[in-house]
């Protein structure tokens, strides 16, 4: 019912300065890697490519974009706060596309959602965990 | 060009979002099973109620030409019905005579030929040898009225001579009192609603409307009503009355006929050819 899907921190990481482009080919490329594997080919890539979307729509709406401080928006340079909401609606975000890719029809809704919703907590918790991992080793 | 350049530039992140975002998805329905069929469906599914509006709609216009094929489909289902029955009414009708010993059974059978215009008019019934019918045997109409005597029989098929026949003479009697003549036709006149009724004594009152009936004396059960007196008259040098009555049943619309099985037929016929004829 709940799986996680953590490669999508891969993409929420990459740095800022990404063209937007690029960041689609490679969010593309990267569900397609998924979909190879998952034997569901174009779900996982939809679904990045929506992921990719809404990093890029974030990022701009909150971040100014000439003067970027960091390079990658990661929690150790971004704050808990910035990347709670960025995880947030990033992750849930790629669960809708891909369950609702998934699942291909609207009769299932509640259950969809539920499984949507039950996925993106697990997903959320595993990727501020990683990403605590990662703060704390590269605390300064 | 330029500011369409500048705008899709600006909002390239969701132009690039939308042309991925489809191709994922065509990629999703086209390779994957379940939702190249889910697709399918749905699509099948509108496609299925339009034509199944359109059809009602159709439906509704072709009622006229619809209900004139049914009612004409009806009719002939209907005539196909009656004529099986017929054919297939084997069954005999009992009648227990209140007298109590004598018994009558009916059995119904369909004219399929007829005649109203000649001198000597025969008519055919399917029922036949196999049916049990024999010849002498008596035939009266379904409702009233009198028919006439089985003539030739074969397996299946029989003749009646018809009451329209110049060898014809029933026995029949004046409801009213008894009087006894027999009844004719054809003598003057050869309409198949008339008939004629002899050998009524001159001394009986007759009036118009009395109505006749079968005395019993032939074969035919006593009391079947046979018709209405519509003309009386005295025969010249005659002592018996010349009466012309309308029979009660049509002879131009014969469509089924009783033929009664008299259980002592046989014994009736024994005992009168004892008496030695006199004529």
């Amino acid at each position: 019912m709940a799986t996680p899907f953590v490669y999508i921190l891969f993409l929420m990481l990459l740095p800022f300065g990404i063209p937007n482009l690029l960041l689609y080919l490679i969010a593309f490329l990267t569900g397609l890697t998924l979909d190879a594997f998952y034997d569901t080919l174009g779900v996982n890539a939809a679904a990045c490519v929506a992921l990719a979307f809404v990093r890029i729509s974030f990022i701009s709406i909150t971040l100014n974009r000439d003067g970027f401080d960091e390079p990658e928006p990661t929690l150790g340079n971004m704050g808990f706060k910035w990347f709670i909401l960025y995880a947030i609606l990033c992750v849930f975000s790629h669960h809708l596309v891909l369950f609702f890719l998934e699942t291909f029809r609207l009769s299932e809704l509640s259950y969809t959602l539920l499984r949507c919703f039950l996925s993106g907590i697990f997903t959320l918790f595993t990727l501020i965990l990683i990403e605590f991992i990662f703060y704390n080793r590269k605390a300064r | 060009m330029r500011n369409l350049w500048i705008f899709i530039n600006r909002y390239n992140a969701f132009f690039l979002f939308i042309i991925f975002f489809i191709f994922g998805i065509v990629l999703t329905v086209r390779n994957n099973a379940y939702q190249q069929s889910a697709a399918v469906n749905s699509t099948n599914e509108v496609v299925g109620d339009v034509y199944q509006n359109l059809n009602v709609l159709k439906k509704y216009l072709n009622l006229g030409p619809v209900n004139d094929s049914l009612a004409a489909e009806n009719a002939k289902l209907k005539t196909e019905l009656l004529m099986l029955k017929r054919i297939d009414s084997a069954k005999k009708i009992t009648v227990k005579d209140s007298l109590g010993n004598q018994q009558y059974t009916y059995l119904s059978a369909r004219v399929i030929k007829n005649s109203i215009t000649l001198r000597n008019n025969i008519i055919t019934i399917n029922k036949g040898v196999a049916d049990g019918i024999a010849t002498g045997m008596p035939v009266i109409s379904p409702g009233v009225g009198v028919v006439g005597y089985i003539r030739d029989v074969s397996e299946h098929l029989a003749n009646i001579q018809s009451l329209l026949h110049k060898e014809t003479k029933i026995s029949v009697s004046l409801k009213k009192n008894n009087a006894l003549g027999s009844l004719v036709w054809g003598t003057n006149n050869f309409d198949y609603r008339k008939a004629f009724v002899k050998d009524i004594p001159n001394h009986f009152k007759v009036n118009i409307k009395d109505t006749v009936v079968t005395s019993g004396y032939s074969s035919f059960p006593p009391g079947i009503p046979v018709g209405s007196i519509i003309n009386t008259g005295v025969a010249a040098g005659d002592n018996s009355m010349a009466i012309e009555i309308r029979l009660f049943n049509d002879f131009s619309t014969l469509q089924y006929v009783y033929v009664i099985l008299d259980k002592y037929a046989a014994e009736q016929k024994e005992l009168a050819s004892k008496v030695p004829n006199e004529q």
